[in-house]
């Protein structure tokens, strides 16, 4: 039977590991994200799980050691945030063109400079191109419930991409709520084995991971990693209705909420989801048509659920929890708009950045969004494309 | 090697090579750009080239040494500088290709 359990963002990520059971772990500590490696390397010493930890000296190592132990075909981990990504960076991109399918958590925290340990989404928007799924998580119960998902759908053979699993550092990744757990064994029968077309210490099928690839077949091999990020989207309806079976709930790209005869909405990431759905209950009060399209899915990136969630919209607001440094706003905005542009009616899309090195928002501040949206229906201009919301002029 | 190209949806993902061995079938050879010439009548075949060799491109034959295979020598001119019988030449590949007939 299920139990409730209560959980941080991070156990909930570690209890998912636990059942999980990777052959090999490798990862750094860094805050916010540490207490999950910290509760997994406790199950690790206590021997309730049989993966091999490995304690390494920085995050680039810690992906390297990730790379080298998929290479050999088992199941591999991880875990960071912000700094540690960063470091991991160039890896990142092996890893993917590699086609190994290493899951990790992050729990997002801010870049540096100046330096700061709280939420923002830089560090996993920044990692948006490098090849990796990217999930993200309203609550623990998501992070929980994603992390079994992303191991499934990555190791689909004909996708074959690491994944990251993204929550709100220390918004969720430190708080309790009460997180729904699968039995043990309902999961492990859900994930199955890994079984890869390859391993490094098959010395009966010997081969070459990562050999140089000149003029010749470098863009073949990038290639089959579009089509296989293309088949990730294509894929993944089936694993949200496979999952719906054992956990009850069926996840999708987007998870509408009151869009169905929505006039104005905002798109979101996140842990901000939770508290614009209250600014969206308190407006509908007053007889607004108000609605929130949180996006879970962010890569594969859903272009064409978003056209259809935004078609009788009137106007549509995205919330960046990163600054793009673009002078066009967000990277969330970026790809919403290059979505919309294949609809045939031009939406009026405004985008805010919030939230920046965990910088609190507000249910009054995401009803001001929707107060300038509506204005935006009412005289059809836009006064301002990136707006700021939260920051002292 | 252009005639054996394939198509993104013939070869194996992920730039994975399955088949041990097949840096033979690519001649790295014409990278050169000097070339190391032995002269075997000074050679003592102590076989250090073959030892600090990077690409195996040191031919021994009966723990001999017989000369350098030009598929696979990039002309690094490692064998020269350890070579203590001063016996290989490294001269400038476009000067040999010139006495060579086509």
């Amino acid at each position: 039977m299920p139990r409730i359990v209560a959980l941080t963002g991070n156990e909930a990520a570690a209890e998912a590991m636990r059942q999980i059971e990777p052959d090999v772990l490798a990862a750094y500590p860094i805050t916010p994200q540490t207490e999950a490696v910290m509760k997994f390397a406790q199950f690790v010493a206590d021997g309730i799980v049989k993966t091999e930890a490995i304690p390494v000296e920085s995050e680039h190592s810690a992906i390297s050691a990730a790379f080298g132990a998929a290479s050999a075909g088992v199941r591999v981990m991880t875990a960071t945030s912000s700094q540690g990504l960063a470091l991991m960076w160039e890896i990142l991109y092996i890893v993917a063109a590699t086609r190994l399918p290493v899951v990790m958590m992050v729990a997002n925290r801010t870049l540096s400079a100046p330096i700061n340990i709280h939420c923002d989404h830089s560090d996993t928007m920044g990692a948006r191109d490098t090849g990796w799924l990217q999930f993200y998580c309203e609550n623990n119960q998501e992070i929980y419930d994603l992390m079994l998902l992303a191991i499934k759908v990555c190791e689909d053979h004909d996708v074959l991409l690491p994944g990251m699993v993204c929550q709100d550092g220390f918004i969720t990744s430190h708080s309790v709520e009460g997180v729904k757990i699968l039995d043990d064994q309902v999961v492990k029968q859900f994930i199955g084995q890994l079984k890869l077309h390859f391993s490094l210490l098959d010395v009966d099928n010997p081969i070459t991971v990562g050999p140089l690839d000149l003029q010749d077949y470098f863009f073949e091999h990038k290639r089959q990693e579009a089509e296989a990020m293309k088949v990730a989207y294509e894929k993944l309806p089936q694993y949200f209705e496979a999952f719906s079976k054992i956990c009850g709930k069926r996840y999708d790209f987007l998870d509408l909420y009151k869009m169905d005869d929505a006039e104005i909405a905002i798109l979101a990431l996140s842990s901000t989801c939770g508290t614009a759905r209250v600014a969206v209950d308190v407006l509908r009060e007053n007889g607004v048509k108000a609605g929130l399209i949180k996006m879970q899915v962010f890569r594969p990136f859903p272009a064409k659920e978003i056209v259809d969630a935004a078609k009788n919209l009137r106007a549509l607001a995205v919330l960046d929890r990163a600054e793009g440094l673009s002078t066009q706003g967000g990277p969330l905005f970026a790809d919403v708009c290059a979505a919309l542009y294949q609809s045939e009616r031009k939406l009026p899309v405004v985008n805010y950045i919030y939230g920046l090195g965990g910088r609190d928002i507000n249910v009054d501040q995401i009803k001001n969004v929707f107060s300038d949206l509506q204005k935006v229906t009412e005289t059809g201009k836009l006064e301002q494309l990136v707006n700021y919301i939260g920051v002292r002029d | 090697m252009a005639e054996t190209q394939k198509g993104w949806k013939e070869i194996p993902i992920g730039g994975l090579i399955k088949e041990a061995g097949s840096a033979l079938k690519y001649k790295t050879g014409d990278w050169r750009s000097r070339r190391p010439i032995v002269d075997l009548d000074k050679c003592t075949h102590c076989l250090s080239c073959w030892i600090y060799c990077p690409d195996s491109a040191v031919i021994v034959k009966d723990q001999k040494m017989a000369g350098i295979d030009y598929d696979y020598c990039k002309g690094c001119g490692i064998c020269a500088s350890v070579c203590p019988a001063k016996c290989i030449l490294m001269i400038q590949e476009a000067e040999a290709r010139k006495g060579e007939s086509k």
